[in-house]
């Protein structure tokens, strides 16, 4: 709270989500201007949802760097649960499956808490790789065994190593006008968290006003190259207007970033999408009743977070 | 009239202090055994077109895993898991000292001894004794844990259950993803996620042969699986 900056973000954040839960309100209690109920709903499910998480991520920040870096180690987990959950596996993957969620996982955030991005960059990729490849094959069961161990990994890739990127941002050294204040850092997260929202607002906004190509039919009934391209551009617009809350950034910089943060979680909705359309389900959370999976709410996360990683490391040029 | 010869009406037995302590321990290990296991298997429930209730019942589900009771048990509410036994394989159950204490002492389990079933005292007449009138049971009806995940054929216990007791109510129930939690033959859980369903009850209809019955309650609870 020590920064000017910092307060008129959650200011603006604030008044935004206060206004939009107002008008969702006022609609939903006027449901005769024409609208679409349903898309109402959705749209107070939705915010209903940024609430939470604002107030989940407000403590985290508040309680500090550690705090937060296990709060994404718990989605991560969770995240990981859906994803083998709605994966087929052998009982042959069991014992490898143990120590991806018991051992893999949480000494990736461990290594992420202790900023050693020199063995956190290759510890999943290399070494959990190679560990689920040999096990599985010490397990004795070869059936479709490459398909099985690419399941895994990409689990892991995707809902662990990825996602453990926007917590890394914590401990960049920042260079600016507020060196040495951990605001810095934690504003830059949420500037991330913020336009990966808002993209995939974006996205569906556009692809309801003016959506007519659909980028794969087959895989998602809903996400169109206009939506695309609207979402890209108008967060970047955001980006750019925002650029005073990402210390390290630019404007055209900040306007860069939020392009590609745009475009990679369209790919990672898309892929998400992908994965349930072979699995015949629509949301990663059916086990869990009444609301969809935590997947479905950070797929995007998972896929944006590692470019605007490396995307800062760049502009802060370490 | 009391005369002062007689005894004065005896009150029941108060428990000792020791005894409480003891109870208030099993008591304990109980509901903190059934949040770990809940939070392992991170297991929703569902009740489709039936509620949870103190009536006295019987609970039939397939098998998949060693979890599969507790979980069970687990998913009720606390009332109804107060009045709720479980049976389970005296062999598997009863050897060594910290499986005893928790099948007698904290789940309350009814214990069958699988290798010594005798005509006159078959298991389904120890099991209707052991409920009396109030308590409820969990029982597997397949006999064994199923090691492809399909769900086997079923004994005919649940059949001659409902005869001796047709007022009881049968409630199915389908245990989703439990054998991936913790197969057969593995010590070591994966937290995946898990779905135990409670159906509508069943009962034994008047005349119905053993064979349609259990095909039935076999179909009742794949019927859970959606």
């Amino acid at each position: 709270m020590k920064d000017i900056r910092t307060i008129a973000l959650i200011a603006g954040v604030l008044a935004l989500l206060t206004v939009a839960t107002a008008i969702g309100q006022f609609l939903k209690r006027h449901p005769d201007r024409g609208l679409d109920p349903a898309a109402i709903d959705t749209f107070n499910l939705r915010l209903r949802g940024w609430w939470i998480m604002c107030t989940v991520l407000a403590v985290a920040f508040w309680l500090g760097t550690t705090a937060t870096v296990v709060l994404f180690g718990l989605v991560s987990f969770w995240a990981l649960r859906e994803f083998i959950t709605l994966t087929p596996t052998r009982k042959g993957d069991h014992r490898a499956l143990f120590w991806v969620f018991f051992l893999f996982t949480p000494l990736h955030y461990v290594l992420v808490g202790l900023n050693r991005y020199d063995i956190f960059s290759v510890f999943l990729p290399v070494y959990a790789t190679l560990f689920v490849l040999a096990r599985v094959a010490v397990a004795g069961d070869y059936k479709r065994f490459l398909e099985r161990t690419a399941k895994i990994q990409a689990g892991l890739v995707v809902c662990v190593y990825c996602l453990s990127f926007a917590p890394a941002l914590l401990h960049l050294s920042i260079d600016g006008p507020t060196t040495g204040s951990r605001d810095v850092n934690f504003r830059l997260l949420f500037f991330l968290i913020l336009l990966v929202q808002f993209a995939d607002c974006m996205q569906y906004v556009w692809s309801r006003m003016l959506g007519r190509r659909l980028v794969a039919p087959a895989v998602s009934s809903n996400r169109t190259w206009e939506g695309l391209l609207g979402s890209a551009t108008s967060t970047a617009l955001l980006a750019a207007v925002l650029w005073w809350a990402a210390p390290p950034f630019e404007p055209w910089q900040a306007a860069l970033a939020g392009f590609v943060v745009a475009i990679m979680g369209f790919a990672g909705g898309m892929t998400m999408s992908a994965i349930k359309r072979d699995r015949g389900v629509k949301d990663y959370g059916t086990l869990v009743v009444g609301h969809g999976g935590v997947l479905d709410r950070i797929d995007s996360m998972c896929f944006a977070a590692p470019i605007f990683y490396h995307i800062t490391l760049l502009v802060i040029g370490t | 009239m009391l005369s002062p010869a007689d005894p004065l009406p005896s009150l029941p037995p108060q428990p000792s202090l020791a005894s409480q302590g003891r109870s208030a321990l099993c008591r304990a290990a109980g509901l903190s055994l059934a949040a770990l296991a809940r939070l392992l298997s991170g297991s929703s429930v569902r009740w489709i077109a039936s509620q949870p209730d103190t009536c006295q019942r019987v609970y039939f589900a397939n098998h998949t895993s060693h979890l599969d009771a507790l979980l069970i048990w687990a998913s009720l509410p606390q009332a109804v898991r107060e009045l709720t036994r479980p049976v389970a394989a005296k062999d598997y159950w009863s050897r060594g000292f910290v499986r005893r204490w928790l099948a007698e002492e904290v789940f309350d389990a009814l214990l069958i001894d699988r290798t010594d079933i005798k005509v006159h005292q078959s298991p389904v007449d120890l099991m209707l004794r052991e409920v009396g009138t109030t308590k409820s049971l969990i029982v597997f009806p397949e006999g064994s844990r199923s090691v492809t995940g399909e769900i086997g054929e079923f004994k005919s216990g649940l059949y001659y259950l409902a005869k001796k007791r047709p007022e009881l109510e049968l409630l199915p129930v389908h245990i989703d993803n439990l054998n991936r939690v913790l197969p057969r033959g593995e010590f070591l859980p994966v937290p995946l996620l898990s779905c135990i369903s409670f159906g509508p009850p069943l009962w034994l209809e008047r005349g119905e042969a053993k064979l349609d019955f259990l095909a039935r309650a076999r179909r009742a609870v794949l019927a859970l699986k959606e």
